[in-house]
């Protein structure tokens, strides 16, 4: 990496740019799918969730979800792009065992969202991402190969569920982008409540085009896509791959073909697919069975009025009313989960302690745990309270370091558990002092030396006086009552 | 009281509201005539059992309020039918039993019609002799060796011979007029959006329509009444005050500008159509209408461009029936293979042909000189209509070039199959409602029709002026139920 933090590939006294482009398949959360009444529920039992319309059975029609259709529109604002009023689903045509109708209905000319954009926070600046298009598709079955071993077997549950394929433009120039991006996208669409952006169940996947050229070149490379790449890992993996393996054949003088790709991930290498020769023709046309998707003003106007603060947004607001640096910021607004649990903590304790508590001792037991914040073991209305004991001198910091451990297990009550175990701060300075008098009479050969001039003695007699108070002495009572009393 | 086969619906209908005939007298009379009636080759499966069953059940609890009170109707088995074998006239769906009914044919028997079988048509409706049938053809009742027309060819039939008092067909491009022109019966095409889709075996969908085919013009009312609504489950179905149509079947057409299109003059088109137009357009002078000639000027583009949109939706259609969920399977040594055979073994030769059509059309490199060219003539057609229609209330022109012809005639020539559907296409790509009714016989006393096409949503007009023209036509398909054994 050179110093400005670009991305770049080097060979021989050569620099490569990596461009990247994603398209993002995204989940549209539904309770239906995008076409017929089914349910879409993760993880059911293979082939419940079908209707004779997801099997293409004869005759069966599709009728359009409006809440899809209102869930894109949502999802298009959240990216700052145009809503198209007018778009049309075409038939994608190819024939596959688990794609009943033979065809996908998708959106080909006409998608129901244009051009919008993306802001990235990276390390050196925010960075600007265009988005090409959002366009609605319905998701095919999925075959299982490895379960019979003469047949391959399907499962419809996904046939027809609804998908946002969200393409971006060019413009993304390393892993580290891509990384950004989806959580970006991912963040944006968890703040609408548009896409769960769930990996492991297939809620995200993405097809990766990746392709190279000589720093300072101004034209493109021969571009590859690697298919459906379904973690951010992944993805970053396939594009190191696949971006050495172009330099390698433009380093041996050899011309890049364009083409589809797979990601093998056991071998962390791109492999062919299919060439451009051997694409498919999907013979795209409107889809008879449906009318031209219009979209009235009002509705839009009615979902924007709907529309949540977005992370964007939240920063600024967190950075302009609490004071909070970017970095915090960021971290605290990357999630809507984490800044709801923030926001609530916040309501009645201080910001600068809930901040520090939250992505310092809360985030370390979640990743200890491997937990999302909203399975905190901890609850919003707890933590606050333990920040409060802190803020008003109840306990000490450290105290509540040992009063948080204890609360993880089953979200107890910082107030009892201070209390159950007496662990409340003594900050009387009549008590303090009684016990330094005490540490001073048990150690007056101590006393001799340090104030013969062994200033070091000084922390020891803090460690007393702590030990004496079972260390709920109020450090800085401590610190002063026994400096008066040594030095006076 | 005449024969109760012959009778019209309207008649029927009458018999048993005023107790003069039982549900299950009707019932078992067409079922009787039926099984004499083999030699047509006019059922694929009958519902002959369950149907004397539930003429039973009706006569034990009869309800008259019913529009179609205990009436045992058989449809084109394009129509999905819950529990009852639905074939499309194709081997690869041979098998197939619906375990659902279609919006039209749930309309019939919600007014108390009672399903008594599934009548033969060309494959997946692609035809017009319904000679493509996997069933084998259909004899016309109007002479031996006669095709029926298609691909409704079983419907008229069934009509023409008095299996059935009514029935339901679908028209693509002509599917139900042609038919009916061929054996003397009225058939109408509702306006695109009339009657719901929904559980109708897709032929081509942006030209799919569903529609009555009856005896007369008063039963052709009766029947629409019952069949279009608006469905939710069909998202082309179109929300609007369907009439009363029966209640408001009217012979008075005075007034009525009623529009000739120059461009429906073919060459080569018999003098005996030409006369039958002739008649038809003094007829409705008679009856007070006004004669307006008028020009389509896009009316020959209709057919090419027909046999471009409607092969593209099909092969997309179509493509559904590839041997892995429902229906005929062929198995193979791996998915491809098992595609190959099922579609190879599965589909016929004019499905195969029009299947390959479209996926030409659509193909990248082409779609563009093919299908999006088509669409916009599609639009220009459509626009002739609407700029005929500023000026007329109707248009009157014959259904088809010709009358019935010889079984196996066509067969290896389709594209002078394919002009059958001149004078019909252009309707169903415009959108537009267009009824057939017989209006005469040809030199070999085979009927031949006339068609009146009607403005979106007009239907009641139309009946109107059929029914005026029926009035004055007086036809009668004096049929001898040659085929009949005992």
């Amino acid at each position: 990496m050179s110093k400005n933090s670009e991305y770049l590939i080097e060979r021989e006294n050569k620099q490569y740019e990596v461009i990247i482009g994603l398209e993002v398949h995204a989940q549209v959360t539904s309770e239906s799918k995008l076409f017929s009444q089914s349910s879409t529920k993760f993880g059911a039992e293979p082939n419940t969730q079908v209707s004779l319309v997801d099997a293409a059975f004869p005759g069966m029609l599709p009728v359009i979800n409006e809440f899809c259709i209102e869930q894109a529109i949502k999802t298009g604002i959240g990216l700052k792009a145009k809503i198209n009023k007018k778009s049309v689903f075409d038939r994608k045509n190819y024939f596959y065992a688990d794609l009943p109708q033979g065809y996908q209905i998708s959106q080909y000319k006409y998608p129901i969202v244009g051009e919008g954009k993306v802001i990235l926070d990276m390390p050196n600046g925010q960075k600007e991402i265009g988005i090409e298009r959002l366009h609605l598709e319905q998701d095919a079955g999925k075959s299982i190969h490895d379960i019979d071993p003469n047949n391959t077997l399907v499962d419809l549950n996904r046939s027809g569920v609804a998908l946002m394929e969200i393409v971006s433009k060019p413009d993304l120039r390393s892993p580290d982008e891509v990384n950004v991006y989806i959580k970006k996208l991912r963040s944006i669409m968890r703040y609408l409540g548009t896409c769960d952006g769930n990996m492991q169940e297939g809620s995200l996947r993405a097809d990766v085009n990746v392709s190279v050229r000589l720093k300072g070149e101004t034209e493109f490379g021969t571009r590859c896509e690697i298919k459906n790449v379904n973690s951010i890992k992944f993805m970053q993996m396939a594009i190191i791959s696949e971006a050495n393996r172009q330099i390698d054949l433009l380093e041996e003088g050899k011309d890049i073909d364009q083409e589809t790709r797979l990601f093998d991930t056991k071998r962390n290498e791109t492999r062919s697919m299919r060439s451009k020769e051997d694409a498919h023709d999907y013979r795209y046309f409107p889809d008879p069975d449906l009318l031209p998707l219009e979209i009235s003003q009002e509705l839009i106007e009615k979902i924007k009025s709907d529309i949540p603060e977005l992370p964007d947004e939240k920063k600024k607001r967190f950075i302009d009313k609490f004071n909070l640096s970017p970095y915090e910021a960021t971290i605290l607004v990357s999630d809507i989960e984490t800044s709801n649990f923030f926001e609530e903590v916040i309501k009645n304790s201080d910001v600068k302690l809930a901040t520090n508590w939250i992505t310092g001792e809360l985030f370390a037991v979640l990743n200890e745990k491997n937990l999302e914040i909203s399975q905190s073991p901890v609850s919003a209305k707890n933590l606050s309270k333990l920040i409060n004991l802190i803020k008003d001198g109840t306990i000490s910091g450290k105290i509540a370091k040992t009063v948080f451990e204890q609360m993880i297990d089953g979200d107890q009550d910082p107030l009892i558990i201070v209390k159950e175990k007496g662990l409340k701060q003594e900050s009387d300075p009549k008590a303090i002092e009684e016990l330094i008098n005490k540490v001073i009479e048990n150690n007056s050969d101590k006393v001799a030396e340090y104030k013969s001039g062994k200033d070091k003695l000084f922390g020891f007699f803090v460690g007393q006086a702590m030990k004496e108070s079972k260390g709920k002495g109020n450090p800085q009572l401590i610190n002063k009552i026994l400096k008066d009393k040594l030095n006076g | 009281m005449s024969d109760i086969t012959s009778q019209s619906l309207f008649e029927l209908t009458l018999n048993i509201k005023e107790k003069k005939l039982s549900s299950g007298e009707i019932t078992k009379a067409f079922i009787d005539r039926a099984e004499k009636s083999k030699k047509l080759n006019i059922y694929v499966t009958d519902n002959f059992e369950k149907a004397i069953d539930q003429s039973k059940k009706f006569d034990s609890n009869p309800n008259f309020d019913l529009k179609l009170p205990g009436i045992p109707i058989a449809v084109k088995d394009l129509f999905c039918t819950n529990g009852v074998r639905t074939t499309a006239g194709s081997k690869i769906l041979n098998n197939f039993v619906p375990t659902y009914e279609s919006t039209v044919t749930q309309n019939l028997w919600s007014q108390g019609a009672i399903l008594l079988g599934k009548l033969n048509c060309d494959e997946f409706a692609m035809g017009s002799s319904n000679e493509t049938s996997f069933f084998g053809n259909v004899q016309n009742p109007v002479g031996e060796n006669l095709v029926p027309g298609g691909s409704s060819g079983g419907s008229s039939a069934a009509v023409a011979s008095n299996l059935t008092p009514v029935t339901i067909g679908t028209d693509t491009g002509g599917s139900i007029r042609q038919p009916a022109s061929f054996t003397g019966t009225v058939g109408l095409k509702p306006t695109y959006g009339s009657c719901s889709r929904y559980g109708i075996v897709a032929f081509a969908s942006s030209l799919d329509q569903a529609g009555p085919m009856t005896k007369n013009v008063r039963d052709c009312s009766m029947l629409l009444e019952v069949i279009s609504s608006f469905d939710q489950k069909d998202s082309t179905s179109i929300d609007y005050k369907r009439n009363n149509y029966s209640k408001e079947l009217s012979k008075d057409i005075k007034g009525k500008k009623i529009g000739i299109p120059k461009e429906y003059r073919v060459d080569n088109m018999p003098d005996e159509i030409e006369q039958l137009w002739k008649n038809g357009i003094s007829y409705a002078k008679d009856c007070g209408a006004e004669i307006i000639d008028i020009s389509l000027p896009h009316t020959n583009y209709a057919l090419p461009t027909y046999y471009i949109v409607a092969p593209a939706e099909a092969s997309s259609n179509l493509a559904r029936y590839d041997g892995v969920k429902y229906g005929f399977r062929s198995p193979g040594q791996n998915l491809i293979e098992m595609y190959e055979k099922t579609r190879s073994e599965g589909f016929g030769d004019e499905v195969k042909r029009r299947i390959m059509i479209g996926t030409y059309v659509l193909s990248s490199g082409y779609y563009d000189a093919y299908y999006l060219k088509a669409q916009k003539v599609r639009q220009l057609i459509k626009k002739d209509f609407d700029d005929a229609f500023s000026k007329v209330d109707a248009i009157l022109t014959p259904s088809t070039p010709s009358s019935a012809f010889k079984i196996g005639e066509k067969t290896n020539d389709p594209v002078s199959m394919y002009l059958n559907d001149i004078f019909t296409v252009p309707i169903n790509l415009a959108g537009l409602p267009g009824i057939s009714i017989p209006a005469g016989k040809d030199k070999n006393n085979y009927p031949l029709g006339l068609q009146v096409i009607g403005k979106p949503f007009d239907e009641q007009n139309i009946l109107n002026i059929s029914y005026a023209l029926e009035d004055k036509i007086n036809f009668k398909n004096d049929i001898s139920d040659w085929w009949l054994s005992e």
